[in-house]
């Protein structure tokens, strides 16, 4: 084993370790088709479900006949929730602290609500079966618009909630209303903005949109009746909570409970929350002693299952007339929709919206959310996004351009003087959190300068001169973008979910001839852990990443962890996987240190090896260590090598990047082109710097989507008017844009590795820079706000109210 | 309903079945044959997640009834792998280039690219845009893939250019 003779650097690279764009072991199976997601799998005898939904938005649920249903061929079993109701499962409990109708009880909510479940000898005969099924309903008054809601005479929605004053997050000051969640000094805030030099007020509105995985939500259940044991598969994006709330509200023990994620394709937020398919799948599994799947189709999934956003954020900045930030209010309602099904920890209604004040140093702020019940979907989850964080970062973004048009400022400069500067980290923010590191105006200047933004505003007022001298029709826009998120969620004594806190974890085992396995508590939805946190491995350990299996999503093997959403695979978990692996290493030190016959301190780790201080020829290579733990007895030393650890993060972490647009609009067609992207993100330390840009192209592209055309609709009768890729926007390889990334590293003090976590970073920074552009295009001509999404027409007509038609 | 017999080329081999005729081709792939690498995205057409190769077209196979490919030369994702087991260039590229991250879409797009890459040896990056806007990606923003589409063409025309 001593026949190395490779050279530190050398043995440094065969480890592919942290720092290394190492290519995904992921792709090997996905390039050849050899994935494994929900829908691939199929078990003896499996049978199928789909459901009955609701053409209606509100209405009282009279009937429901399953007879011509059941007489079909195939058709098995139609379960409602009267069939429900004995065992307590027509409604669950949802993460927000809520609960929702499991099947339609007496009424529905919103279009597309679940209503009955037809089970079926295959997919055809169950749809046959959702079509036989007869239902009456007595349409009731719709209300989709949350204002209208909150009015005194507003039909009463939840009448199960009916006479209850008191909700989960506090009091509930109107039939329609859910929660009021504060952050902040009101006084105080009150009156900086009473005595201001400058005062901005606007109505932000961040619209209704959806996750849209290409794979949708779907499960398999399959109850063994003689061992007792459930076996639910499924696209769940946090396997273990998902074992606990089915043990909770089944009753079944956990120990007889296993659930496995397998493959998932793409999740963004849209697989975190618990689904009527799923209870319904569980129960029709008990009941007719055979696995049952369900997999929602695109329709189902845009019209039911978890939207984002539908945030109204009334805002009021105050400033010095030099553009000195001095306090922000905020007001939101948020449109939950039928039931508040958000997926944010338990203490936070509106998730971490209180990092609204964004990347500024802004002493005095006070924020308000109520949420309020409508017809429309439940949701609210975090498409790609921590918590309500893209809302935040999408507000403050534009609160900044609106107060520079107040004070006829550049808003580049006016987010340069009021930046948190590098020394005032770990920051205070006024609504509550703790930022731990960041370095804005480096990154800053470094993302001005890459665009030659002295250059763009030339060029741009050359373009104004030009569209009003008739000699062009095109607009040109720079759209400014600057945010800090708050990811990795989070310190168990304030984030939880359901009362689970949100720690995570990793178990690693080195097997005796020095290769090893690890398994996570998250689990990858196309972020490649697989290649990734073993890159953490290798570094920490000295293991090649290539000799490392990585294991995520069965409940059975992997410990226990929250799941990965809100950015909190790197932060939390890729911790735990750091802390793991030094639990490894202090043990094969004393190993290697027995080995070498010297005491545990006169041995260092180097790159692979244990070696005697000062002796670097006298070492023993990971491989021999972990040989050696396997078959030697090393007085106080256990035998084998393995360890987990249970991270809880002291901290979140604050991720931040600087993006900017350029946007060429055409005034008579509304159609834009987008010119220049340039993404700069500052994640910490980077472990894999091309799945780190991957990741930036993705999210940017979503973020493109959202700002540019991409909406949940409905008309006033509750109409779902987007619900098939007809209507909702996603963009083909032909609109999207081109993305140049660029980077600065502020590692985290407090994480083990320096990480922050990137995955949602571009979502939330890209928002504004694309919608900032289309704003700063029109800003000549007095444009303040216009709501999203800017899609041809509404960008067509921002022009025609702007007379610039002629 | 009653059953017919369906009969045709699937990645080289005879195949066939008994189904009802409203079948569709990626519900008799998946669920009768057991090819799992077409995906069902959205059973609409728009997102091509289903895209396999018949008669040495792209189809999107969630809106063709397998009895429209009776007879016919049916090619999925199963097919593109070299017959010694290895990636093929585009696997291999889409691999080196980052050109996937869940995989949803992947054999769905590796399969378009297939066909795009023999209708367009040499294809210009917006005669990649144009020839898989029919794919959709949630994760990628494509970039990467044109990426890895463009320099499959390079090696595959490379290769061409050495057998000649």
């Amino acid at each position: 084993m001593k026949d190395e003779v490779t050279s530190t650097e050398e043995r440094r690279e065969n480890l592919k370790g942290m720092g290394c764009a190492r290519k995904r072991v992921e792709d090997v199976r996905f390039t050849q088709g050899k994935g494994n997601y929900v829908d691939d799998i199929k078990m003896d005898g499996m049978l199928f479900g789909d459901f009955v939904r609701s053409p209606y938005a509100h209405a009282r649920v009279t009937s429901i006949n399953k007879e011509a249903a059941l007489a079909i061929p195939g058709v098995v079993a139609v379960l409602t929730a009267e069939d429900l109701a004995p065992l307590g499962l027509h409604w669950m409990p949802t993460l927000a602290g809520d609960k929702q109708m499991v099947l339609a009880d007496g009424k529905v909510l919103f279009q597309g609500q679940e209503v009955a479940f037809v089970v079926a000898n295959d997919r055809y005969a169950a749809s046959d079966g959702v079509e036989a099924v007869e239902v009456d309903y007595e349409d009731l008054p719709v209300v989709t618009d949350p204002f209208k809601a909150l009015e005194p005479d507003a039909p009463v929605l939840r009448e199960d909630l009916e006479g209850q004053t008191e909700g989960a997050h506090g009091p509930r000051k109107h039939h329609n209303h859910i929660f009021t969640w504060e952050q902040g000094d009101e006084a105080a805030t009150e009156q900086v903005m009473s005595t201001a030099d400058v005062v901005a007020e606007e109505m932000v509105y961040y619209h209704r949109t959806h996750p849209n995985p290409l794979e949708t939500c779907g499960c398999v259940a399959s109850m063994d009746k003689v061992t007792g044991k459930l076996t639910l598969y499924g696209t769940f994006q946090a396997p273990h909570a998902i074992r606990t709330i089915v043990s909770l509200i089944s009753s079944i023990p956990e120990h007889k409970i296993r659930v496995v994620s397998p493959d998932i394709g793409g999740g963004f937020g849209n697989k975190v929350g618990a689904y009527s398919g799923y209870v319904c799948s569980v129960v029709a599994s008990i009941v007719t002693g055979k696995p049952v799947k369900w997999v929602e189709d695109k329709m189902d999934n845009l019209m039911s299952t978890a939207f984002a956003r539908d945030y109204w954020m009334k805002g009021k900045i105050a400033a010095t007339k030099e553009g000195k930030i001095t306090g922000l209010h905020c007001h939101v309602i948020g449109d939950h929709g039928g039931f508040d099904a958000c997926a944010d920890p338990t203490k936070f209604p509106a998730g971490f919206f209180n990092i609204c004040t964004g990347s500024y140093d802004i002493p005095t702020a006070y924020l308000s959310v109520d949420g309020v019940y409508t017809n429309k979907a439940p949701g609210g989850v975090a498409y790609r996004c921590s918590f309500r964080v893209t809302e935040a970062a999408y507000f403050i973004e534009r609160m900044i351009e609106v107060l520079a048009i107040k004070l006829d400022m550049d808003s580049a400069e006016l987010r340069r003087i009021n930046f948190i500067k590098k020394e005032q980290f770990p920051y205070q923010s006024a609504l509550g959190w703790e930022y731990d590191s960041g370095d804005y105006h480096t990154a800053w200047d470094k993302a001005l300068e890459a665009v030659d933004y002295k250059a763009l505003r030339a060029e741009q007022a050359q373009r104004i001169e030009d569209f009003k001298a008739g000699k062009t029709r095109k607009l040109m826009g720079v759209g400014l973008s600057f945010f800090t998120e708050i990811v990795g969620a989070g310190p168990v004594k304030n984030c939880d979910i359901l009362g689970l806190g949100m720690f995570d974890s990793c178990e690693i085992r080195i097997h005796p001839t020095g290769s090893a396995i690890a398994r996570l508590g998250t689990i990858s939805q196309g972020q490649g852990h697989a290649t990734a946190f073993a890159q953490i491995i290798a570094s920490e350990i000295g293991i090649p990443a290539d000799d490392i299996t990585l294991e995520e999503g069965d409940t059975d093997t992997a410990p226990y962890g929250l799941g990965t959403y809100g950015s909190r695979s790197m932060p939390v978990a890729g911790a735990a996987t750091a802390m793991a692996s030094r639990k490894i290493k202090a043990k094969a030190q004393m190993i290697a240190a027995y080995l070498l016959e010297v005491h545990d301190d006169d041995v260092e780790f180097d790159v692979d090896r244990f070696a005697v201080k000062g002796n670097p020829e006298r070492f023993k290579t990971m491989k021999e260590i972990a040989f050696a733990a396997y078959n030697q007895a090393i007085p106080g030393v256990e035998p084998g090598l393995e360890a987990v650890s249970y991270y809880d993060p002291p901290n979140m972490t604050y991720p931040f990047g600087a993006y900017i647009c350029v946007m060429e609009l055409d005034v008579d067609t509304g159609e834009h082109e987008i010119r220049k992207f340039y993404a700069l993100d500052d994640c910490g330390t980077r472990v894999n710097p091309m799945i780190i840009e991957g990741q930036v192209h993705g999210g940017a592209t979503e973020g493109y989507a959202i700002a540019m055309g991409q909406e949940i609709a409905y008309d006033e009768m509750g109409n779902h008017k987007t619900a098939t890729l007809m209507d909702f926007f996603v963009p083909t390889a032909m609109e999207t844009p081109t993305y140049q990334t660029d980077f600065t590293v502020t590692p985290s003090p407090h994480h083990p590795i320096g990480a922050k976590g990137v995955g949602e970073s571009p979502n939330v920074g890209s928002v504004p820079a694309f919608s900032n552009a289309v704003h700063d295009a029109f800003r000549a001509f007095g444009l303040v706000q216009s709501h999203m999404p800017h899609d041809h027409w509404r960008v067509w007509r921002i022009a025609d109210e702007l007379g610039l038609h002629g | 309903m009653s059953k017919m017999h369906v009969k045709f080329t699937l990645n080289g081999e005879e195949v066939e079945g008994l189904a009802e005729p409203r079948t569709l081709l990626i519900h008799f792939l998946r669920e009768n044959l057991r090819i799992t690498g077409p995906h069902i995205g959205c059973e609409t057409s728009h997102c091509g997640a289903c895209t396999v190769d018949m008669d040495g077209k792209s189809v999107k196979s969630c809106t063709v009834f397998v009895a429209q490919a009776n007879g016919a030369d049916v090619t999925t994702i199963e097919g593109l792998t070299n017959p010694d087991g290895t990636l093929s260039v585009i696997q291999e590229m889409f691999r080196e280039h980052h050109g996937l991250q869940c995989g949803y879409c992947t054999p769905g797009m590796i399969t378009r690219v297939h066909r795009l890459l023999q209708e367009h040896p040499s294809p210009t990056e917006e005669d990649v845009r144009f020839g898989i806007a029919g794919n959709l990606c949630r994760c990628t923003g494509y970039q990467n893939i044109v990426k890895a589409v463009l320099a499959a063409a390079d090696q595959l025309n490379a290769q061409k250019e050495a057998a000649e």
